[in-house]
Parts: C-alpha cells; sequence; structure tokens
C-alpha cells in the first residue's frame, strides 16, 4: 500500500469526522460529489452528510462563520482553495481569530487549510506560500507539514489545539511523495525534526523546500560532505532550540524556504541563530528564497524562482568553502 | 423561490398605543445610556479616559430595540453606538466603566477599550474594528447552534450605513442567506460615516432596496420613534426566530454627536438638523410618556436620579480597581500555553 500527501489530508479529515462531531469542512467546491478542486474532501460529503459545506467565493465570510462557530463549540476547518486567496480573509484571521483570545481569553480553534506553494504553471496567483505572513502576526498557529506523516498527524493535531491553525498544505507535494502506512503517533507540535543527520552544514527549511533540502544533501553526500537537514515542521512556535543544536554541531547554517526573500521563516530563523548562537557560527549563515517578484507562469521560469535542489547545492558548497 | 423584501414603510402600530410596559423598560434602558455616556464624555474631556468615546446619541431607540427581544441563547453582536442594546441584552453598568477606565478586572482586562468589549461566553460578541466583519461571525455562531441542534435561537448583529459598503458586509449578508440561518441585521443610517454623508457612501436609491439582492426581507423604520422601532425589530425578531428568510432592517436617524469625543461633528450641515430623521429619540420617547401619561412627572425624576447613582455608582467601583501592569502582564496571544514562540533568549 502506498498513500499520498494529499491522501494523508483526506484521510486526516475523515478521521476527525468520524471520531468528533464537532468538526466540519467549509469551503469553496469542497462539498457535493466534487470533493474539493485538489480533492483532498473527496467523498467526504457522502460519508459525512451535513458535515462538508460549500460556500459561495467570500473567503472573508467563510473564514468569518468558522469564527462564530469556533466560538460556540465547534471544531470547523476551512479549506481555502488556494493559499493565493487566503488574503481575501486576511482580516478575519488576522485582526479577528488571532486577537480574539487575548482580547476576550475565548480562543477560536479553528484549523484554516492552505494549499500552498508553486506549481508549474500555476502563476502568480495560484502559487504563492503565505507562512511568512500568518507568522508575523500574534495568536496563531503555523504548520508546514514536509512529509506524508506530518500532513496527517498534524492536521489531527491542528483540529485538537484550541488556537487557530494555518496548516500550510504544499500542492507540489500532494501527489509527489508517498508513504507505505499512515502513522499513529508523531513528534509534538512545535518541535522540530532532524531530517537527515550530518556534522559539515546545517540546512533548516520546511514544506516542499525540505524535500529538495534532502535531494540537495543527497547530491553533496556524493562528495563526501555531510549535511544536517532540519524540518521545522511549524514556523510558529519555530524550534529556536533543535535548530541552535543542530549549528552548534555543524558551525554553519543556510536556510532555505519558498515564500519571497523580504523578511519571513529564514530571516527569523536567521537572525535568532545569529542573536543566540553566534559564537557556534564558523561562517555567515545564508539564506534562499524565492525571487522578489510575483511567481511566473513559464515553467523555465518557475523552477529558476524558486529554491531547488540545484541552487541549495551550489549555495551550500559555497557556504562550506567559507 | 424565497420570499423576499416584505417592505413595510411605517410601523403598523396606531398612534398612541404603544405596548407600555414594553415602553417605559425601553425608555429607561435609553435613559441610562444616555446618563452614562454624557458622564463618559465628560470624563473623558477631563482627560480620565485614554483612547476614545464613542456614544450612540441619538441612536439608543434602535439601539435599545435590538437588545429588547433577544433571549437566554440568542447571540448579539452590537456595533460602537449600541450601549442601550447592550444594556438591554444584559451587559452590567461595571463591565462598561471597567473598559472605558481600564481596569484590570474589566471583561478586557485593559487589552482593548472602550466599544470592543464582549462576552463571548454569554453571546454577546466583541466587536473588531473592521465594519461588516461580525456580520459572517454571527452566522457562524448560529450556525453551529444548528449543528448542535439547538432551536428556537436567534442572533442580532447592528451595522451602519458606513459598515454596509464594506466588502465584508456583502459576503456576510450573502453566506447568512445561503445559510438561512435565523439571523436580524439591524443597520442604522445615521447619515454620516465619520464626516463623509450619505451621497459619498452609496448611490441606490434605499439601502433597504438591498435586501432583496440578498434574499434577506427588508424593512424601513424611523429610527427617532421608540415605539416604531420596538415594533419592527421586535417583529423582525419574531420572524427570525418563526424559520423567515434573514430580516434586515434599515433604520434612519441623525447622529447627534462627533464620530468620537474627539470629533466636533462641524461638518454635520444645518440643512440636515432639520430633517425629520434629525430629531433626538430620548426626548421624543419621554413627550410620547408625558403625552399619554404614561408615568406621572415625579416618577420619571425619580428614574432620572436612579439612573445617575447608577452610572455613578459604577464610575466609582471602576476608579477603585487596579489597572493592568506591563510587568505583570503574560503576553500571551494563545490559549496553548506550551506552543508559545519564544522569539527572545530570554522567552
Amino acid at each position: 500500500m502506498s498513500i499520498t500527501y494529499l491522501e494523508a489530508i483526506r484521510e486526516a479529515q475523515a478521521k476527525l469526522l468520524r471520531d468528533d462531531e464537532r468538526v466540519f469542512i467549509y469551503g469553496q467546491d469542497v462539498g457535493g460529489t466534487f470533493g474539493g478542486a485538489f480533492k483532498a474532501t473527496k467523498g467526504l460529503a457522502k460519508e459525512f452528510p451535513g458535515r462538508v459545506l460549500n460556500t459561495p467565493i467570500s473567503e472573508d465570510a467563510i473564514v468569518g462563520t468558522a469564527i462564530g462557530a469556533a466560538m460556540q463549540g465547534m471544531r470547523p476547518i476551512v479549506e481555502m482553495q488556494f493559499a493565493d486567496f487566503s488574503s481575501i480573509a486576511l482580516n478575519q484571521i488576522l485582526n479577528h481569530a488571532g486577537t480574539h483570545y487575548w482580547r476576550t481569553g475565548v480562543p477560536v480553534p479553528i484549523t484554516v487549510r492552505l494549499p500552498s506553494g508553486g506549481t508549474k504553471g500555476s502563476g502568480p496567483f495560484h502559487s504563492q506560500s503565505m507562512e511568512s505572513i500568518y507568522a508575523h502576526y500574534p495568536g496563531l498557529i503555523v504548520m508546514t507539514p514536509a512529509t506524508v506523516e506530518d500532513a496527517y498527524t498534524m492536521l489531527i493535531e491542528a483540529v485538537a489545539i484550541d488556537d487557530p491553525v494555518i496548516y500550510c498544505e504544499h500542492k507540489y507535494l500532494y501527489y509527489h511523495l508517498k508513504a507505505h502506512k499512515l502513522p499513529d503517533k508523531s513528534l509534538p507540535t512545535g518541535r522540530a525534526r532532524i531530517a537527515r543527520e550530518g556534522r559539515d552544514l546545517t540546512i533548516v527549511s520546511y514544506s516542499a523546500m525540505m524535500q529538495e533540502s534532502l535531494a540537495s544533501a543527497d547530491e553533496l553526500a556524493r562528495e563526501g560532505l555531510e549535511v544536517e537537514v532540519v524540518d521545522l515542521r511549524t514556523v510558529k512556535p519555530l524550534d529556536t532550540d533543535t535548530v541552535l543544536a543542530s549549528v552548534a554541531r555543524t558551525g554553519r547554517l543556510l536556510c532555505v524556504g519558498e515564500s519571497f526573500p523580504w523578511g519571513g521563516a529564514t530571516a527569523e530563523v536567521i537572525a535568532r541563530v545569529t542573536s543566540q548562537g553566534f559564537h557556534l557560527l564558523d561562517a555567515s549563515p545564508q539564506r534562499l528564497n524565492a525571487k522578489d517578484t510575483p511567481i511566473p507562469y513559464h515553467p523555465s521560469l518557475w523552477t529558476a524562482h524558486r529554491p531547488n535542489a540545484k541552487n541549495i547545492v551550489a549555495k551550500a558548497r559555497q557556504l562550506l568553502r567559507e | 423561490m424565497l420570499q423576499t423584501a416584505q417592505r413595510t414603510v411605517k410601523s403598523k402600530r396606531k398612534k398612541g398605543a404603544p405596548p407600555h410596559q414594553r415602553f417605559l423598560e425601553a425608555y429607561r434602558w435609553m435613559l441610562l445610556t444616555r446618563t452614562l455616556e454624557e458622564k463618559l464624555v465628560s470624563l473623558y474631556r477631563g482627560g480620565l479616559i485614554t483612547g476614545g468615546v464613542y456614544i450612540g446619541k441619538g441612536q439608543e431607540a434602535v439601539s435599545v430595540a435590538c437588545g429588547s427581544f433577544l433571549q437566554k441563547g440568542d447571540i448579539f453582536a452590537p456595533l460602537i453606538r449600541d450601549q442601550a442594546g447592550r444594556s438591554a441584552f444584559g451587559e452590567p453598568l461595571l463591565d462598561v466603566t471597567r473598559t472605558y477606565l481600564g481596569s484590570r478586572l474589566g471583561p478586557m482586562r485593559g487589552r482593548d477599550g472602550n466599544i470592543h468589549r464582549g462576552h463571548p461566553r454569554k453571546n454577546e460578541l466583541a466587536m473588531i474594528s473592521h465594519l461588516g466583519a461580525m456580520i459572517s461571525v454571527t452566522v457562524g455562531a448560529l450556525l453551529a447552534k444548528r449543528f448542535k441542534g439547538e432551536k428556537n435561537f436567534v442572533g442580532l448583529a447592528c451595522i451602519g450605513e458606513g459598515g454596509m459598503q464594506t466588502g465584508s458586509f456583502h459576503e456576510g449578508m450573502n453566506i447568512a442567506a445561503v445559510e438561512q440561518v435565523p439571523l436580524v441585521v439591524v443597520a442604522t443610517n445615521n447619515h454620516y460615516a465619520y464626516s463623509t454623508p450619505n451621497d459619498r457612501e452609496f448611490a441606490c436609491h434605499d439601502l433597504v432596496d438591498r435586501a432583496i439582492g440578498y434574499g434577506f426581507e427588508g424593512y424601513s423604520l424611523d429610527g427617532t420613534d421608540l415605539g416604531a422601532c420596538l415594533d419592527v425589530i421586535g417583529g423582525a425578531v419574531k420572524r427570525a426566530r418563526a424559520g423567515r428568510p434573514p430580516q434586515l432592517v434599515v433604520a434612519s436617524v441623525l447622529r447627534l454627536s462627533g464620530h468620537g469625543e474627539h470629533d466636533d461633528a462641524s461638518y454635520v450641515t444645518e440643512e440636515i438638523k432639520q430633517q425629520p430623521f434629525a430629531r433626538d429619540c430620548l426626548k421624543v420617547a419621554e413627550q410620547t410618556i408625558v403625552d399619554l401619561n404614561l408615568i406621572d412627572a415625579e416618577t420619571l425624576t425619580k428614574w432620572r436620579k436612579d439612573a445617575v447613582a447608577q452610572v455613578e455608582e459604577a464610575i466609582a467601583a471602576a476608579q477603585k480597581e487596579p489597572a493592568p501592569e506591563g510587568d505583570k502582564e503574560d503576553w500571551c496571544a494563545l490559549s496553548t500555553r506550551d506552543l508559545i514562540d519564544h522569539a527572545d533568549e530570554d522567552g
């Protein structure tokens, strides 16, 4: 048996609907016989009548409705059709869900699923990675699963958490990543994972870039270079301790993310390591992000726009020469 | 097809026959509100309130009607000029004075101020400043009640004509009708969005005409007439509770204050102040009480004194209470303590 990252997301939702009557799924095209633009909810409307609901194209109201339902004890899962469109819901997510517990003492347990990141041919409005935007604001947890196993367990955990969770699922991984079976347990939320051990360089990454980083580590291993890859799993909270411990072993740090370069998750990692672990570093920490332009449509441009195994290898070699 | 926009331009109430008990009860909440807000204004002018003071002067009749027909289990989403409605819904005066005066013991504990307060656990939602946002949140609360199998509940969300021009309002109204939740939206057209008059806010003939476009039933209302407010808003709540489509009530008033107390409202024209909707609803209600001899002058005087005493007591109590302190605050925006992110080395 093999199960994809996308199937893991569907299975997690099926389990949540089965196990917890407070759960419902709310989003564009998630219901009926359609089951979502990517089929992440395929068959669920039939299996769980009245609990997988199609909505109008109204991202603000979709999240607003989820917030109101969560205040009344429900555990809504919102599917944004694409992460990019969550910009329409920013107000409800940041200003409403993100502030509510702080202001009133009443948490808002919503899970917002964001089909994130680029695939070839998707262009500027169907390719964005929004994790850095959401991580910037208080009151939200931002998950960025990079494996099939994490896609499954972290979504289950997201719904269990009493606070709002932004769950960034990567579209490039939907079909590319496969596992033999779904896990029963996982690392606790908020804990990073050493995805590959090494002693020469630490690459910190998450989501699809974690897979690119692993591929680049394979390539470098052929040259006898041992790269340690840290999978952040959640960009917020950010597991600084695991990152620092890895940098203590390797002395070199490269951070790789798919969101735009100004600020963001990779900048945050470097800021923390530099301020808290400056003495651990044998070379200037480096980072790789997408380019500071909108995301291009054409495959040849798209491939060059975001980090990939090839330019991660080049950057790593440069860093190892220092 | 839904039957929509059953429109009544005027209340069907026969002049001279208000339901006395509810009318008088509503009037007392209006009186208390006016007394409280006048006191808050003087505290603000005396430098004793930090931030802003936003009052509902001229809108108390509409607002009190919003709070008057809701029952235990109903959802209320008041906005910035809804002190009267909040009080009628059950908000203690102490909540107001604690929030305005920054008491650590208030519902917002100094973390948020003035009109952003609420008690979500008691179904009084805590508004955010971004207008229109509360409509869909109220829809969600009602949807949850339906999921949980509760019966006989309604939600009432307040908005102004300013907030009606946001995308969030549009999305919220539409999704309310799609979900067919028992929602009443009461929109008070006070003729100014801060300083901007109606002719720069919208270009439709009458805001209530939007009801049919959303799949709501729509009603117009003279918001200066307490009897009409009770009739029309009470009717809308009753119809929503009975399973009719969502209800939109558009009330016409003039805001008899600035946007906030920092604003002298010098942009309000003399011409508009002469319009029938510019009447002071509190004075109109008092005139009705006098004309119909609903209570005697002595009782009215006693009610006024009672209102002053209650307000003074609530202010004095809040003034004695401790303020929040930065070094005692837990600075924690998540309820899940072990998922707090520690950006600084010292956590």
